[in-house]
């Protein structure tokens, strides 16, 4: 008689599902509702993680509460000059809530990096045109920081970010800065403009209308709301650029970042390990789409 | 030479000693409040003898017949899904220690070497389904790979049954160590693969006999004449279908309860949730199945993507019969029908699915 099969135990420890511990180095409060935290991983072991590339996300977890999918912001540096890790947080629900009120010296649990970067190789030689909406700036920053530390690999750089009310305008001085840089265009737009808003007041599909862009030779990334992504990418196509060059940076709920739990589906797409970086023509047919 | 695959009635016994001799629990259906399902098997007399079934729209209930069967009925509330991908379980445990420092433990799963007697073609089809979905989970593997798995081609489907038309049944064909043809007076035996080969010579067995063999053709004819099949419909266009009537008219019905995405052998979705423990100090990360009919499966900061039950059950539809086939190659329905009859308001999904296709619907 033979002994049943046994398999060895698949080892959770190269498991994703496992959270580190990072500790919190710094909480920066970016808007009344808005938060960026600065991490560093404590396990020495877990440094890899520092190789999380823009447009990806990590599940960050609050002890006894739960875990959230963050997109990543940037790697920043301590005041040792050590990289760390950055993510911007708006506070919404029960466990972004948990988050922002966390200070400096607490701790938290992260797992990941988790689903697709921007396509950065594929954006070699190209002109960069970034686009964001609201709180789409966040994973945004991180492309245009890149950009910016490996500038001689992209031609002109066209910074587009359109918020709701002037007053929710982040980081302006980074696009101050960014919009002195030789070789780069930054436009913004509010739909609502107090007095003294110095750019555009409308949508900011009006302004892609006014980019000085380069169709055959321009990759776009965008993110932000989905209506607005949408509204944006068939502007960029009125404007000559191919579907192929613009990708979108998709958010649905996610509780497992494995492509298992079901959440974070749309359509066939699961978009915590299919996206949420996607081309626009794997997702036109979709987006729009009441319940999809 | 004709060949010895025949087990009598009075030899079933023998297959359970071998199992047991060989190291497996044995889980088999037995009749439970009214209702067939898996349990541990210590004696054949424990099986649903001459157990008969009526399901229909809304309706499942349990006949009891003078007849010698065993597995003379479709199935249970529950498939195999229960066993491999658990309704609740801990992923991994944290603890808080004293100096605030944050620290994370595995919850390895060990199950014990399971066969499980009277799998249907259906259910193995949907397991197959959840082995593409759960490939590299983990906590899904260990019990999916302990387990040995032993059929019993179906004999008497259901009125709600149409794995014919789905190509799963009712005579199973993938995924079994040892698959079994149920006759009044025993079963025809084969085997897949080595460790079904070592439990079939294990096994006390008869020449069988030309009309035996006959019969067994015959039953399988008529179990593949059944009341429903699934119609003829574009799996790519049904996503693309959300302002057909059809949604409205299904969502006037559905209560939203989940039933069918809980019996359904193949859902998979699942929610993550935290039970911190009393003293404060250690929290238990774990998930259990979620339904894409509750209201959170698709929130996302502060808004739901599906308000409403309409928008929830396209999901469901959509997605089991059009997405998943550009997920994993074919539908997610393997017609076992159990949506069907657990369905409170007795929805059948195939009527949907005709409406939407503006074909006659397949009337039973």
């Amino acid at each position: 008689m033979t002994a049943p099969v046994r398999y060895p135990q698949p080892s959770l420890t190269c498991n994703p599902a496992l959270p580190t511990e990072a500790l919190i180095l710094d909480r920066v409060q970016e808007t009344e509702d808005i938060f960026t935290l600065q991490l560093r991983l404590t396990d020495p072991h877990q440094e890899w993680r520092l190789g999380i590339q823009p447009g990806q996300f990590n599940m960050l977890y609050r002890f006894g509460v739960g875990e959230i999918p963050i997109s990543f912001k940037a790697i920043g540096k301590d005041k040792h000059g050590q990289p760390v890790l950055e993510h911007a947080i708006r506070r919404v629900g029960r466990i972004s809530g948990a988050l922002a009120a966390l200070k400096p010296g607490d701790r938290i649990g992260l797992r990941g990096p988790f689903g697709t970067g921007w396509p950065l190789q594929k954006a070699k030689g190209q002109d960069l045109c970034v686009v964001t909406g609201g709180l789409g700036c966040a994973p945004a920053v991180s492309i245009i920081e890149h950009a910016f530390a490996n500038r001689s690999h992209y031609g002109h750089i066209h910074i587009i970010q359109g918020v709701k009310h002037s007053a929710d305008l982040l980081w302006r001085n980074r696009y101050e800065f960014w919009a002195q840089q030789p070789d780069t265009t930054v436009l913004m737009a509010a739909d609502v403009a107090a007095p003294g808003w110095p750019w555009y007041s409308g949508r900011v599909t009006e302004l892609i209308k006014l980019l000085p862009l380069q169709p055959g030779q321009t990759l776009v990334c965008c993110c932000g709301p989905e209506p607005m992504m949408q509204a944006s990418a068939e502007q960029l196509i009125l404007r000559q650029v191919p579907a192929e060059a613009i990708w979108l940076s998709m958010e649905r709920n996610m509780q497992c970042a494995s492509g298992h739990c079901g959440h974070c589906q749309f359509g066939a797409d699961f978009i915590c390990r299919d996206g949420p970086v996607m081309p626009y023509p794997r997702l036109r047919d979709r987006l729009g789409l009441e319940g999809v | 030479m004709p060949a010895a695959d025949f087990l009598p009635r009075s030899r079933l016994p023998d297959l359970l000693a071998v199992l047991k001799a060989q190291g497996y629990d044995v889980i088999a259906p037995q009749v439970i409040e009214g209702a067939l399902l898996y349990r541990p098997l210590q004696h054949c007399r424990q099986l649903p003898t001459g157990i008969r079934q009526q399901q229909q729209p809304g309706r499942y209930r349990l006949i009891a017949t003078d007849s010698p069967r065993q597995f003379s009925w479709a199935n249970g509330p529950q498939a195999l899904k229960p066993l491999t991908f658990a309704p609740r379980e801990t992923l991994w445990r944290s603890h808080e220690n004293d100096d605030g420092t944050l620290s994370f433990e595995e919850v390895p799963v060990s199950p014990p070497a399971l066969a499980i007697l009277g799998v249907r073609g259906c259910d193995l089809a949907a397991l197959a389904l959840q082995d593409q979905h759960f490939r590299d989970d983990p906590y899904y593997q260990p019990r999916r790979q302990s387990l040995l798995l032993i059929a019993v081609d179906c004999s008497h489907p259901a009125e709600t049954c149409f794995c014919a038309s789905t190509g799963d049944g009712p005579k199973a064909t993938i995924g079994y160590e040892l698959a079994l043809t149920e006759l009044d007076d025993g079963f025809l035996v084969r085997a897949q693969g080595a460790r079904g080969q070592a439990i079939l010579k294990a096994l006390p067995l008869d020449i069988t006999a030309p009309a035996q063999r006959r019969q067994a053709r015959h039953q399988h004819r008529a179990a593949c004449r059944q009341l429903r099949r699934l119609p003829s419909f574009e799996p790519a266009q049904l996503i693309q279908q959300g302002r057909h009537p059809a949604w409205d008219e299904v969502a006037d019905a559905c209560l939203g309860c989940g039933n069918c995405t809980s019996v359904c052998p193949s859902c998979f979705c699942f929610s993550t949730s935290e039970a911190p423990d009393l003293n404060g100090q250690t929290s238990s990360h774990q998930r259990q199945w979620d339904s894409c009919f509750s209201e959170g499966h698709s929130y996302i900061h502060g808004r739901h993507i599906r308000p409403d039950i309409r928008t929830r059950y396209r999901q469901w539809l959509t997605h089991k019969f059009g997405s998943w086939v550009e997920q994993y190659g074919r539908s997610g329905c393997t017609g076992c029908g159990r949506c069907i009859s657990w369905c409170p308001v007795g929805i059948d999904p195939l009527q949907v699915l005709s409406r939407l296709s503006d074909a006659d619907p397949d009337e039973p």
